[in-house]
């Protein structure tokens, strides 16, 4: 499998992400690679094994349900370009 | 052309946790903006989220309670999309191994002796985060953005296509609502959108096997809109389709003001959500010992406590549904039959889906708050039972003890002087004095207008200010017209 240059464009776009025309012929072959290693990969003969979802085969730890956390609110807004009543201002969104 | 309506519902169930699925802020609702929003929940970089035991056990009770299989691996995904009130860029949700699957909830249809039963099936439910929100107003071009929402636990249950019309929808809805309640994993609070349903909808002519293409009614917030939305969205539909033009899948919001649903989502690629597995979460597990155990603390479901109502008690099937509509109900109808004997259950059933439903209606009112108790209503029909008091003395005691008026059935009959008139030596005496100041009656009876009769009972329980047993009245003048 490989990607066209419309592939790119589309996967860009829905990672909003912002490529010149060079850069797409660049990342479009980066991208191929990648893909290239994955058809050796997939050239192994797997059948019989479950598939994993992570690297390491151990189970989730869980937290207990209590309330650690604390109002940061100031702290984390100093970083936001835009606040106002509390609330992070961010452009118009309403489609 | 006959069309049949297809409908699957998507709810979203906000788990009554203390804290968030994958951090330690707190759910409470109504905290001022982004004080309950924390690193992890506003997505800044190098934090790590950590699931929350509760919401999965939450999981666990719903999949056993609808019947489920619960899964003993399943993994949470990355579903992602760009838009401001989801910091991360994607939702943790659970993709192609969810917790629950399969089970389903039977429905009631209709309503009285006439409604009908139905088995909805589900075909799946899986944990995932809320979204913050976006506040569009005030703001001068800007959108403001309040995180307190982002990572609040929600269960989303999916159901098969199996409704055919919106008062299937709308029943399924409110069983589901009763049963998370019942089971206290939601506390089903709909304005505060901690149960919010989308309708997908289509129709297809009647016969035909494929399904036809479906539109998505999103966030139902009252089981009257989803009512309205669906029977709006079904005849666009078929409108659409008579008049030629096909339907494309889309997105549509229902606005209760012009009572119409329109397209929201117009970009195709909105929907290319690109779901991977979250490299930050393990598998989840859930051993069998962990099932049994939630198994253990789950309380009589919905189903089975009607059914047994209905053997137990002797009661209709409409009689059992009502009083199982919520737990609470079921719990005052029980604490009620257990102190008057088992033999009143109807009698019980009765006064609780009767007087006690109508004045808690009347004030808009939850059986918790009822003024009455199970034990006062209790105290009521016991008098009923024995024949203290007629049914409608009783009523008028019932009224007394709702306004406070009295501490229980027995004080309120005695200060009244209720107690009713069970001497025959007494009624005997009562009865001949109407026979004889009703004369014209009398001949009337005689002359074999049945009619008569009535007025003279009728004559009698006003002389006693309704006291008398109106079954020895009657079984009396009976008596007496035929000497």
């Amino acid at each position: 499998m490989s990607l066209s240059l419309e592939d790119v464009t589309r996967i860009a776009l829905l990672s909003r992400i912002e490529l010149s025309a060079g850069e797409r012929e660049n990342t479009r072959e980066q991208l191929n690679g990648i893909l290239g290693f994955i058809e050796q990969l997939q050239a192994v003969d797997t059948s019989g094994i479950a598939p994993m979802s992570h690297a390491v085969d151990v189970v989730q730890r869980l937290r207990p349900d209590i309330v650690t956390e604390t109002d940061r609110r100031a702290d984390f807004q100093a970083l936001a370009p835009e606040t106002e009543a509390g609330l992070y201002l961010v452009p118009q969104v309403i489609e | 052309m006959k069309w049949e309506v297809v409908i699957g519902l998507e709810t979203h169930a906000q788990l009554q946790t203390k804290s968030k699925i994958f951090s330690g802020s707190s759910i409470a609702f109504g905290a001022a903006p982004n004080v309950q929003a924390s690193a992890v929940d506003i997505a800044l970089p190098g934090v790590l989220p950590v699931l929350n035991r509760e919401a999965v056990v939450c999981a666990i009770k719903f999949g056993l309670a609808v019947g489920a299989q619960i899964a003993p691996r399943s993994i949470f995904a990355r579903k992602n999309y760009f838009y401001p009130d989801l910091p991360k860029g994607y939702q943790i949700s659970q993709f192609e191994t969810p917790v629950v699957s399969g089970g389903g909830l039977m429905i009631r249809v209709g309503s009285g002796d006439t409604a009908t039963e139905k088995f909805v099936q589900l075909t799946r439910a899986h944990l995932e985060e809320d979204a913050g929100k976006s506040l569009h107003e005030d703001f001068q071009g800007r959108t403001g953005i309040d995180l307190n929402r982002a990572g609040t636990p929600l269960l989303e249950i999916v159901t098969e296509p199996d409704m055919r019309s919106s008062a299937e929808a709308v029943a399924y809805a409110k069983a589901l609502h009763a049963l998370v309640q019942w089971i206290g994993i939601c506390d089903g609070n709909m304005q505060e959108g901690s149960f919010r349903c989308d309708a997908n909808v289509s129709v297809r002519p009647l016969g035909q096997k494929e399904f036809g293409t479906r539109r998505e009614i999103k966030n139902l917030n009252s089981f009257r809109f989803m009512q309205q939305a669906i029977d709006f969205e079904v005849q666009w539909q078929i409108n659409e389709i008579e008049e030629g033009r096909a339907i494309r899948q889309a997105t549509v919001l229902f606005d209760p003001d012009s009572g119409e649903t329109r397209s929201m989502r117009s970009k195709e690629d909105a929907h290319d959500y690109r779901y991977f597995p979250d490299p930050d979460l393990l598998p989840l597990e859930i051993t069998a010992d962990w099932i049994a155990q939630v198994q253990s603390g789950l309380p009589e479901l919905p189903q089975a406590m009607k059914t047994r109502f209905e053997s137990d008690y002797g009661l209709s099937s409409y009689d059992a549904a009502a009083l199982t509509m919520t737990r609470a109900t079921a719990e005052f109808f029980e604490d009620a039959t257990a102190a008057t004997g088992k033999g009143n259950g109807k009698l019980c059933a009765n006064w609780v889906t009767g007087e006690l439903a109508a004045h808690l209606n009347k004030t808009d009112m939850p059986i918790e708050a009822s003024p009455v108790s199970a034990a006062q209503l209790a105290g009521v029909i016991r008098r009923i039972a024995d024949n203290t008091i007629s049914n409608k003395i009783a009523r008028d005691v019932f009224e007394a003890l709702w306004s406070g008026d009295g501490k229980d059935a027995d004080a309120v009959i005695e200060a009244k002087g209720w107690k009713q008139i069970t001497d025959t030596g007494a009624i005997e005496a009562l009865v001949d004095e109407v026979l004889a100041a009703n004369q014209k009656s009398v001949d009337e009876y005689r002359a074999g207008k049945e009619k008569a009769f009535n007025a003279l009972v009728g004559q009698a329980m006003k002389v006693t200010k309704g006291k008398a047993n109106p079954q020895q009245v009657t079984d009396l003048l009976k008596k007496k017209l035929s000497a």
